[in-house]
């Protein structure tokens, strides 16, 4: 098994692209470690990104937010103006693992691993992220929600890598936020993940919106008939009951140990009120 | 393939060790630096006992790879104490009676120490979460809380 650490995006999809057989990238390694020690994986090449600065840098853009591949959760968490526009972004990050996970996971590795699960995919799908790919073929923005196909199944080919994410302009009047469901406190995987982004005009309507469901299907989903049911109301009991109704009707989940189809699909509902709750309280305060 | 050559700084001392692709830190720590003191639990970055820092950052030793770590700073439990002079965690721990079998214990240690570096003054709250990555199955876990709360109650006395 190789190892390589290139300093530039060119080298790493010339490596990535030339492997022979299969070829992984490293970016915190608290999945692709554990895939390695398991021998579910025996990749050939294993390209570290942690060299390459777009990959580790934070910075605003074009009045939003560029936030390299593999930057930890536990450096999103000290960028406190990132966390005043994208608080749930970042709270969503910040669920991953415990604190020695924060100091590694990534938002590139997490949505990588393809695990519908991903507790930060919902918040940055709502959020209206796009993955910045690069590859043989050159760059292109690709909307979070088209990276992840299926369980460890990406859009992604051969040579290709996501080398940062973009977080759109926040603007007034606007708010994100994610919830999950777990069984206990802390250090678990989500049995439901739900991620809200919703803006406000002067008088409180909800003007546009975007709610993205995990584990509770193949993939993590972009709901736009959930975000339609909130979208021109000021979040009254009879909007919250059409988000819970919308959202529980975009379920697809599976039976497995964390939880049943019925118990997923139900607490989807539960969560997509209270996200929606908070977000709209952000909203109102910014 | 041929092994890596990394030159890092482990506690202080500049370190060169050799290592295959797939050895983790935590392998290298133990296996080549004879730096036992990191334990290996689980191996999948659950329970914590491998806990090191990196650059300053409180990571699992073994959810990284020994080639990572070239120019890098590490900190292990065996730096913590200063000659036969006990941190004041490790000091703490003994008074509370903090361990039963200590496999866990440099795990907590470090990682507590981590938190007391960014945080004077921590709630108990505060000190459960930092610490939720770290499994101990013997003591339950309160003395161990306590005798970080009394640690930092002592290092703010100075």
């Amino acid at each position: 098994m190789r190892y390589q650490a290139p300093e530039s995006l060119d080298a790493a999809v010339a490596l990535l692209a030339g492997a022979q057989g299969e070829a992984r990238v490293l970016a915190g390694g608290t999945d692709l470690l554990v895939q390695l020690r398991a021998d579910l994986v025996d990749p050939e090449l294993i390209v570290d990104i942690k060299k390459i600065r777009e990959a580790r840098t934070v910075a605003e853009e074009r009045g939003g937010w560029r936030i390299g591949a593999a930057v930890t959760g536990a450096e999103l968490k000290e960028n406190t103006r990132l966390k005043q526009d994208w608080p749930g972004v970042v709270e969503a990050a910040n669920l991953i693992g415990s604190t020695q996970i924060q100091g590694r996971a990534t938002l590139g590795g997490n949505l990588c691993n393809g695990s519908p699960a991903a507790d930060s995919v919902p918040a940055l799908i709502a959020a209206g992220a796009t993955a910045a790919v690069v590859g043989p073929r050159g760059r292109r923005d690709v909307p979070v929600e088209d990276v992840m196909i299926g369980p460890r199944k990406l859009s992604l080919t051969k040579g290709e890598l996501i080398a940062s994410f973009f977080l759109p302009p926040r603007g007034r009047g606007a708010a994100d936020a994610y919830l999950r469901f777990i069984p206990r406190t802390e250090m678990d995987i989500a049995v439901v993940g739900v991620g809200i982004n919703l803006a406000l005009d002067g008088a409180g309507t909800i003007t546009t919106a975007r709610v993205s469901l995990g584990a509770v299907a193949e993939k993590v989903l972009l709901v736009p008939e959930a975000a339609q049911a909130i979208v021109g109301s000021r979040l009254d009991d009879a909007a919250q009951e059409r988000l819970a109704a919308q959202a529980r009707r975009a379920c697809r989940p599976i039976d497995d140990k964390r939880g049943t189809i019925d118990f997923r699909i139900d607490v989807a509902g539960v969560l997509a009120r209270r996200v929606a709750s908070i977000a709209y309280e952000r909203a109102r305060l910014r | 393939m041929a092994k890596h050559h990394v030159a890092a700084q482990v506690n202080g001392d500049e370190v060169e060790f050799l290592c295959e692709t797939e050895e983790t830190l935590l392998d290298v720590l133990r296996d080549t630096l004879n730096l036992t003191g990191s334990k290996e639990g689980c191996s999948s970055g659950d329970c914590g006992a491998c806990s090191i820092t990196l650059d300053g950052r409180l990571v699992c030793s073994c959810l990284v790879l020994g080639c990572e770590v070239g120019g890098r700073r590490i900190e292990t439990i065996e730096g913590m104490a200063r000659g036969e002079t006990l941190h004041p965690l490790q000091q703490k721990f003994l008074e509370h009676a903090a361990l039963q079998c200590g496999i866990c214990t440099p795990g907590f240690l470090v990682a507590s120490k981590a938190l007391l570096e960014r945080d004077r003054d921590p709630t108990e709250t505060e000190i459960r979460y930092w610490l939720a990555g770290n499994l101990c199955r013997c003591t339950g876990y309160d003395k161990i809380i306590k005798a970080v709360m009394d640690a930092a109650a002592k290092m703010r006395r100075g």
